[in-house]
């Protein structure tokens, strides 16, 4: 009876599996989406002009890649966390604790933060003062906290279109909004004096305390439906728009690179955001990216230094190279980026 | 007494009547419904995914020049390697100029370094891996048939107008109409495109070039590994319960958790198996076994409960009359109840087989939401290797930033409906061709 047969059959598969398991040849790579595009176009070349199979490449966020990264050190684990935002202390106890002591941090480029509307609609001049004082949720009025009420872009800022408020904004979970917050509500809430009024009006017990409870009121976004959290991807955020001509969108510089010929991109202080006036640091909203680098890796999963030099080299995140033409924002200290990752330098205790 | 016709209907006959009246209104109005969502729903995803299956391709002849290509002219192919899909794409722009000054088409405002940005990047590795596997072909012009890039291939399905790549800084007008006078050259032309079934996933930079090829191989394995699995398995603890088993609580608490299990949310089976095959025994991540081990837990109760059933619906009258005539109860099983039940152990296997085919949930879990561009090994070792699975590239390409990924991803959606449909009427076959009635 082969049924019989069939079952010890399938355990025995099951049983090799550990063993032909242990001899990965390819890179396994996670982490954030914002950088996954530069990843798999890295991967593509990498596996078309080298010798080593194409690298695996995963999104999933970037606090989800570094956790991937801190999981422990062995071929079931990943090689490289992607990350649009800077690794936390609490990811180097946890690698610690897991055995991943050597961690290299690799820089390779910024990311534009960009405000958009609909290509027919109506031209924006933003600054994160009126940023601010469209989406928060409490802005001020003769020297108190009020509720913000402002319907139109006009009522915030006389000189912006007289057009009913509609931002769709990166949800929590994004590493976009992150910088959303610091760089642009922070900031703009700064710019209206705000921030000191929260601070006064504020009931802590401290002064930390109190600056701590105004840092987040100034990053409370008002919740009548005028900021929209998009906890998808960006292809939502242009389908919303699609839908809301009159909305305004926060997209990341190479989404919108990418799809010109439907957005019009909002100047911030005056300034286009373009590949030149963020790396000459004109334009405000950017953010460095990062990828992390098992160290106990190299040399055990082929290929592994290799990709990270393929990576840096010219013709990928240089100048002109392929990441720049996607939208990647060249880093001017790729150099010594370069010759770190060539003395497999790891990296020190975050400041 | 008033006297009332037969023929008249009396109020109380003509309200029943109205309301059944009202009943088949209701009830054809939620047929029209459905089908109309239906039909919007294909119309939706043909239109937008027919165009995946047809592709913009540009051919002309390729000089393959020693100089650039075999810079130590001993045509060693690891030396010939160092001349990265870079070069190449250069050769391939010098020789698209060449040709198209042949044919007397002026470039106009388009640069040639514009030229490249017409042409696929997907083209200078193909032609690179060409050349490596026969240096041979080095020093002689071959005729070559590339892909255009993807603002060219969208402006030929409607995606890009004069008017938006004016705004666009990936293409030009001017691209646009000397695509045009290449067209009307024989140069460039639209034809059928077999690889987006068989090329692998592609970069967000070049669309044109994404196929399915390591999703439907990726999700072929895993089938195999369910239909191995789950079908010895699931028939096999059917066949005790329905036949050996004693009825007790014992027993009635497994028919019950079968029941469940049968219901509980796909994602949970995806956590499960994060936790087991790869967090506990080892497994890689992205492999088409673990996706299968994950999707034959899932499809287990799904092929235990049509089997049982199928099992229930041989008469007693069969069993009784192979046990009268000596034979034991394993013999009454497999030589008579088995064969009889198997029209419908099979149908239920199929249809559990194409639930698990499009199944997403649980392999968003286990890596299988990967960008994976090499094909895996053959199979048992290829099980092991990184693979995608159909309904999450799907899944992948509608996340992408580039728009031409939007018909690759409707285009695959039909490859899927159609693979699903196909396991349907197999499953439908199988119940007419052998269905037994008693």
């Amino acid at each position: 009876m082969s049924l019989i047969k069939l079952i010890p059959s399938t355990v025995a598969i099951l049983a090799a599996s550990t063993v032909i398991a242990s001899a990965r040849d390819q890179l396994q790579i996670a982490g954030s989406s914002t950088v996954l595009p530069y990843a798999t176009i890295v991967a593509e070349a990498f596996g078309e002009n080298t010798d080593f199979n194409t690298p695996v490449v995963e999104g999933g966020g970037s606090g989800a890649g570094r956790k991937k990264l801190c999981e422990g050190v062995g071929e079931a684990t990943i090689d490289i966390a992607n990350s649009s935002s800077r690794i936390k202390q609490s990811d180097i106890d946890l690698c610690n604790t897991n055995g991943v002591t050597e961690i290299m941090e690799v820089r390779f480029g910024y990311d534009g933060i960009v405000f958009a509307s609909d290509i027919n609609g109506a031209d924006f001049a933003l600054t994160p003062k009126d940023v601010w004082g469209a989406l928060a949720a409490e802005v001020v009025k003769d020297g108190a906290a009020v509720a913000n009420t402002a319907k139109t872009w006009a009522d915030v800022n006389a000189s912006l279109p007289a057009q009913a408020i509609m931002a769709f904004v990166p949800g929590t979970k994004h590493g976009t909004r992150e910088v959303f917050d610091e760089k642009v509500l922070t900031e703009g809430c700064k710019e209206a004096g705000a921030y000191d009024i929260f601070v006064a009006a504020s009931t802590g017990a401290d002064d930390d305390a109190k600056k701590k409870e105004a840092g987040a009121k100034c990053m409370a976004l008002r919740t009548d439906g005028a900021s929209i959290d998009i906890d998808g991807d960006y292809t939502e955020t242009l389908s919303r728009i699609d839908a809301n001509k009159m909305a305004v969108g926060v997209f990341g510089l190479s989404f919108y690179e990418n799809n010109t010929d439907k957005l019009k991109v909002a100047t911030i202080n005056g300034i286009v955001p373009t590949v030149e006036t963020i790396s000459a640091g004109d334009y405000p909203v950017s953010r460095p990216l990062f990828f992390y680098v098992k160290k106990a890796h190299i040399g055990v999963i082929p290929g592994l230094k290799e990709y990270v030099e393929f990576f840096l080299s010219d013709d990928m995140a240089g100048e002109g190279g392929a990441l720049a033409d996607y939208g990647l924002v060249p880093d001017p200290e790729l150099a010594a980026t370069r010759e770190a990752v060539a003395a497999e330098t790891p990296m020190g205790a975050l400041e | 007494m008033t006297r009332v016709s037969l023929f008249a209907q009396d109020a109380r006959t003509k309200s029943r009547n109205a309301a059944e009246k009202r009943f088949r209104a209701y009830g054809l109005s939620a047929i029209v419904v459905a089908l109309l969502a239906l039909v919007w729903l294909l119309v939706s995803i043909f239109g937008n995914g027919l165009p995946a299956f047809r592709q913009t391709f540009i051919s002309f002849p390729v000089t393959l020049d020693a100089a650039v290509l075999d810079k130590a002219g001993n045509r060693n192919v690891a030396e010939m390697a160092k001349t990265t899909t870079i070069g190449y794409a250069k050769l391939l722009a010098t020789s698209l100029e060449a040709e198209l000054a042949a044919k007397g088409i002026d470039l106009g405002e388009v640069k040639s370094k514009d030229l490249t940005k017409m042409i696929s990047e997907e083209s200078p590795a193909t032609l690179r891996n060409r050349v490596l596997a026969d240096p041979s072909l080095i020093g002689q012009t071959v005729q070559v048939s590339v892909l255009a890039s993807g603002r060219i291939d969208g402006y030929y399905k409607g995606r890009v107008s004069m008017e938006s790549a004016a705004k666009d800084k990936n293409t030009s007008p001017e691209q646009l109409a000397l695509a045009d006078q290449m067209q009307s050259a024989g140069v460039l032309s639209m034809q059928l495109n077999p690889g987006f079934l068989t090329m692998p996933d592609a970069s967000d930079k070049r669309p044109e070039a994404a196929g399915l090829g390591v999703a439907i191989i990726g999700s072929l394995y895993m089938m195999v590994v369910v239909l191995v699995l789950a079908l010895p398995i699931g028939v096999a603890a059917s066949v005790y319960l329905e036949e050996f088993a004693p009825k007790n609580k014992f027993t009635d608490l497994i028919e019950v958790n079968i029941a469940n299990l049968a219901a509980v949310p796909s994602i949970v089976y995806g956590i499960l198996g994060l936790a087991i095959f790869i967090n506990f025994a080892g497994l890689p991540q992205s492999a088409p076994i673990v996706g299968g081990l994950v999707l034959t837990l899932m499809t287990l109760p799904r092929i235990i409960i049509p089997t049982r059933a199928a099992l229930k619906a041989v008469p007693p009258s069969i069993r009784d009359a192979a046990l009268g005539v000596g034979a034991s109860r394993l013999q009454t099983v497999t030589h008579h109840v088995l064969p009889l039940a198997m029209p419908g152990i099979l149908t239920g296997t199929i249809i559990g087989l194409a639930q698990a085919l499009g199944e997403t949930a649980p392999l968003l879990l286990i890596g299988m939401v990967a960008f994976v561009r090499d094909f895996p090994g053959a199979p048992p070792e290829g099980l092991f290797d990184p693979a995608a699975a159909l309904p999450v590239q799907i899944y992948n390409w509608t996340q992408r930033g580039d728009p031409g990924f939007v018909e690759r991803a409707s285009g695959a959606i039909i490859v899927l409906l159609v693979f699903l449909i196909a396991m349907n009427a197999i499953a439908i076959y199988f119940r007419r061709k052998f269905e037994r009635r008693w």
